[in-house]
């Protein structure tokens, strides 16, 4: 039988964490591209919360959560090693793909076609991380850049560069799969 | 600013996150230089084309119940019958709070926002030197200096004998508006009691909320919005706002 503490804990817990489901189920599928194992990683990451949740102070909850599920998301990745690589830079990474030639082709005589939820779902689903993980944050899920920085520990700049590079691929893979459907 | 500096700044600049002097240099640079013009409107389309596309998921309601059931829960021992009926009536009341979740959730997001700013502001508040703009016990040095400060001047109470002592006060800005803070301390917590004017004149029942680990209690009472803010227990947040209203009813009708 649970004190009053651990009562009186949960109900604030609820009210603090759980207004983020949605916010965090969908980090998780574009993160894991798997609804159930989506599930099972944000499951965990409300478990874990809820047990650290006497020591949080802050950030904001959001980008507190998000944290979490990237640690449990990375473990996930870890059981999965032969498909997926963590959510952290590979070395050199930047260096080996340049950044911004994709869209140099003249682009404002190139219009982007609009495309179905499932379609573009898709194609940020194929983003390579860190980038997948940084749009979605940024433009999915609404933060700020300082609130990525916080729930990714990395600093502003980085983000600023890594959402860059991933909207410039979106946009790359946008056109050419326009290309090929016409 | 070079071509490459533009191109990641240009992203920045989209989401709003540029100061003014930022803004104007890639503006500038853009004026000039046609092919960062181009790759700007085309990320503008893009963002445009996302934001109107329905990117985001839905957590299936047995994660809900799951993640609810992992919860420590008053437990009774239940017997067979009532724990049927338990069932029976879960099921109505969860869809009922499902509906209702959403619609409060909407319609307070809002209020969450200023909830987190003033809390932001109570936790910027407690770094070493930030806590008062006036340092005084007495209310009589403290009203005064808010005097000119601020359309509305919040009601400075002395709550000593009541055992929260009137530490000073701040301007603090909540929402893009300047607003009072008036400190009080009970042994080694801070209060913030935040004050700003409002239209509503109705009175509006204190509720206290939780966010980071500090509860807030938040009231509206002539035409006033208060909050007060604290890692005080929601207890002793109650008895504050108790002896505040109480001394403020004091003040005005006496």
């Amino acid at each position: 039988m649970p004190g009053t503490d651990d009562l009186q804990k949960a109900e604030r817990f609820r009210e603090a964490a759980l207004p983020y489901l949605d916010d965090v189920y969908t980090l998780a599928r574009y993160l894991l591209r798997d609804a159930s194992d989506a599930e099972d990683a944000v499951q965990e990451c409300y478990l874990r919360a809820l047990k650290h949740f006497d020591s949080y102070r802050g950030p904001a909850m959001k980008p507190w959560l998000f944290a979490i599920l990237r640690n449990v998301c990375n473990a996930e990745y870890a059981r999965r090693a032969h498909s997926h690589a963590a959510i952290e830079d590979t070395p050199g990474a930047a260096e080996q793909t340049p950044m911004w030639q994709e869209t140099e082709a003249s682009p404002e005589t190139e219009v982007l076609r609009s495309r179905d939820a499932g379609a573009i779902r898709k194609l940020i689903d194929a983003l390579a991380e860190p980038f997948k993980e940084t749009f979605v944050l940024r433009e999915i899920n609404n933060l700020s850049y300082r609130e990525i920085a916080e729930a990714v520990g990395a600093p502003v700049g980085t983000v600023m560069s890594r959402l860059a590079r991933a909207r410039a691929m979106l946009r790359a893979a946008w056109m050419a799969g326009e290309e090929h459907s016409r | 600013m070079t071509c490459d500096e533009a191109k990641i700044l240009l992203h920045a600049l989209l989401d709003n996150e540029l100061d003014a002097g930022h803004a104007r240099e890639i503006e500038a640079h853009i004026a000039s230089c046609p092919a960062c013009a181009a790759e700007l409107a085309a990320q503008r389309e893009m963002q445009r084309v996302l934001a109107d596309t329905n990117l985001r998921y839905t957590a299936p309601d047995r994660l809900r119940a799951r993640i609810e059931a992992s919860l420590p829960q008053p437990q009774r021992q239940p017997s067979r019958r009532s724990v049927l009926r338990g069932f029976a009536m879960g099921s109505a009341v969860s869809a009922l709070a499902a509906s209702g979740v959403v619609a409060v959730v909407l319609r307070q997001d809002d209020q969450q926002r200023i909830l987190s700013e003033v809390v932001s502001a109570h936790l910027r508040s407690l770094q070493a030197g930030h806590l008062t703009d006036v340092i005084s016990t007495d209310q009589h040095t403290v009203k005064p200096w808010f005097n000119g400060k601020l359309d509305v001047a919040p009601p400075v109470i002395d709550l000593t004998a009541q055992g929260f002592t009137l530490v000073g006060g701040r301007l603090d800005y909540i929402d893009a508006r300047a607003i009072g803070a008036v400190v009080y301390r009970r042994r080694q917590h801070v209060i913030n009691l935040f004050v700003s004017q409002t239209s509503n004149i109705e009175y509006r029942a204190p509720k206290t909320e939780t966010m980071q680990g500090f509860n807030c209690r938040r009231w509206g009472n002539r035409g006033l919005n208060f909050w007060a803010v604290s890692d005080l227990g929601a207890d002793e947040l109650t008895e504050f706002v108790d002896k505040f209203e109480a001394a403020m009813k004091v003040n005005v009708e006496g």
